[in-house]
């Protein structure tokens, strides 16, 4: 319920706004269709793919000659019987996107397991942050490619090497903005929680915490995509299922129309994961989110 | 503003008051605080000392810069200080070898507010007694909706302070504070950053709470005006090394009003600050410049 302040110091209920969540929704959807946004976003696409088309399949352009084109893909995407074996309608197309998802699923989830509470301990702990960081730094800027020849020297079975060069992918990310997260708390909120008497343990999980939330989860969202790239990477190089095996794959069988398939479906799947961690970021923070939409 | 006559205190010590001995006296003694951050001693307070009454509303104006804050933050056991002793009701809090403990014994209100933007009202108001395990969950939430109440926030108690205004959220802090039943309540320029309006009601408030649980208040402020109004005293600190200089009863009558505000003895005592403190910001200025030449 949302008060008003009068003059004369009594907090009165002005207007309430209880209101469904499903309401809110309809409500907000009906202002963006009024808004010239998802027009603008639907002309942005076609643009898109219009310029693909022409170059590709009508003008065929110098370099472009050769990719496939949106009609060619279109039609082997939802063909009963496509001709490189990939559609809709084939569980080896379901097969590889599964098998992808699964192996970032337990990277990233290795990475948020391990990353935050690490990133959490470094930003709380000076002293443990002294030992760490160095390291991480240094460790960081090294591009997952470079991790390949270890990876496979440390997991000769593939399938744990290209988990491990997922993982390592977003847990740098995840661990540093962790940290970021709680370096970023104002020092009042400390200070505030000890003269209320709070322990240690408190501070950590009271304060340390929930003030690192928006942080970790913006972190969450970039070791989500850099675990999608990592792992392109690595089916390419070691796998027998997977969109990144399928692109590589299809590019030595000369398929081209499914590398677009198995990149298109690399996008929507990656923007998707996205959304959903922004989705469970804003129910774990609805101290943030109610305060900025109502 | 609240109709209701109960004091704003925890239950069961709501008559503290009117206990024969009341708490929350400060003696500070020869408070001297050297800051050494870049091998260049910066001399913040010089033997600074003071007596502040239990129950008394305690003001201290200055010029920026002049140590206001550090004392304010060696008495919460933020920092410590070089040398001297701070005694809360005779008991020694710091010295120069020992620093103060954090703790709900002294509560701050910080200048910029320092809400838990992630719990709600209730969840900020109760934070105290829950962590410290004095209460159950169940009798701090009624506590704390007593205290809400009593200071006109009733209806929020779910929202989160970003839900509401600042004044409110000023408010809801010092409820936080009042919920630990605390010796004193330090205020760091709490209303600073409001407009004339807001700040009004916030000292009416103020007082209210004031005339009502009669906590000893350590107030820091740089609106003279502010001061006279709320305060019992007002202490003038001369600038950086800060040190009081001059100790001004206010003896206007208590419950206040604005009323006051045009009352001859107000306007006295205004001139009386304002002419002590401007000599001050005037030696602060100027050594502004000289620092910055």
């Amino acid at each position: 319920m949302q008060t008003e302040q009068t003059l004369s110091g009594k907090a009165v209920a002005t207007q309430d706004v209880s209101v469904s969540s499903i309401s809110l929704f309809f409500f907000r959807l009906k202002l963006w269709m009024k808004s010239p946004t998802p027009y603008l976003t639907l002309l942005g696409l076609s643009l898109f793919i219009l310029t693909w088309w022409l170059t590709t399949e009508v003008w065929q352009l110098p370099r472009f000659e050769k990719l496939p084109g949106p009609v060619s893909v279109v039609k082997e995407w939802v063909s009963e019987d496509p001709a490189y074996g990939i559609s809709i309608y084939t569980p080896e197309y379901y097969e590889h996107i599964w098998k992808s998802i699964l192996r970032v699923l337990q990277a990233f989830g290795l990475a948020t397991i391990l990353g935050v509470p690490l990133g959490l301990f470094m930003g709380w702990k000076k002293t443990f942050k002294d030992y760490t960081f160095p390291v991480m730094e240094i460790l960081r800027p090294i591009p997952m490619l470079a991790w390949v020849p270890l990876a496979i020297l440390m997991f000769p079975e593939r399938e744990m090497a290209i988990i491990y060069l997922t993982f390592l992918g977003s847990f740098f990310a995840t661990t540093l903005n962790t940290l970021l997260g709680v370096e970023s708390i104002d020092e009042a909120y400390f200070r505030a929680a000890r003269c209320l008497g709070a322990k240690s343990r408190h501070i950590f999980f009271k304060v340390v915490v929930p003030g690192a939330l928006p942080f970790i989860f913006t972190g969450l969202q970039i070791s989500m995509g850099f675990s999608w790239f990592s792992l392109v990477a690595g089916e390419m190089l070691a796998g027998e299922f997977g969109l990144g095996y399928l692109i590589w794959n299809s590019f030595i069988l000369v398929q081209y129309p499914v590398i677009v398939i198995a990149m298109v479906t690399l996008g929507v799947i990656g923007w998707s994961s996205s959304a959903l961690i922004r989705f469970v970021g804003t129910l774990l923070m609805k101290w943030q989110s109610r305060g900025s939409s109502l | 503003m609240t109709t209701s006559t109960s004091t704003i205190c925890p239950t069961g010590t709501s008559e503290m008051h009117l206990s024969p001995q009341p708490v929350g006296k400060l003696s500070i003694r020869n408070a001297t605080k050297i800051y050494d951050p870049d091998g260049v001693n910066v001399l913040a307070l010089d033997n600074c000392s003071m007596e502040v009454e239990a129950g008394e509303f305690c003001v201290i104006v200055g010029p920026s810069g002049c140590g206001k804050t550090t004392l304010l933050n060696a008495i919460a056991g933020f920092h410590d200080i070089t040398s001297g002793d701070i005694f809360l009701d005779d008991e020694l809090l710091c010295s120069g070898t020992k620093q103060a403990e954090p703790g709900a014994d002294r509560i701050v209100v910080f200048q910029h507010g320092a809400l838990f933007p992630w719990y709600t009202v209730l969840e900020n108001v109760t934070f105290g007694p829950l962590v410290q395990g004095k209460m159950s969950a169940s009798a701090a939430k009624k506590e704390a909706e007593e205290i809400l109440a009593q200071m006109g926030l009733k209806g929020i108690s779910h929202s989160y302070p970003s839900e509401i205004s600042s004044g409110m959220r000023r408010r809801v802090e010092i409820a936080r504070a009042m919920m630990n039943n605390p010796k004193v309540l330090l205020m760091d320029e709490p209303y600073r950053a409001m407009d004339a309006l807001t700040k009004t009601i916030m000292h009416k408030n103020l007082l209210d709470v004031y005339d009502q649980s009669r906590k000893t208040i350590f107030f820091i402020t740089h609106d003279l005006e502010e001061a006279i109004f709320l305060g019992t005293r007002v202490y003038v600190m001369t600038t950086r090394p800060g040190t009081i200089k001059k100790v001004i009863d206010v003896d206007l009558p208590r419950p206040r009003d604005y009323k006051i505000l045009s009352s001859d003895r107000y306007l006295e005592l205004k001139q009386e600050v304002i002419e002590s403190v401007h000599e001050e910001a005037k030696k602060a200025f100027e050594a502004g410049e000289r620092e910055m030449a």
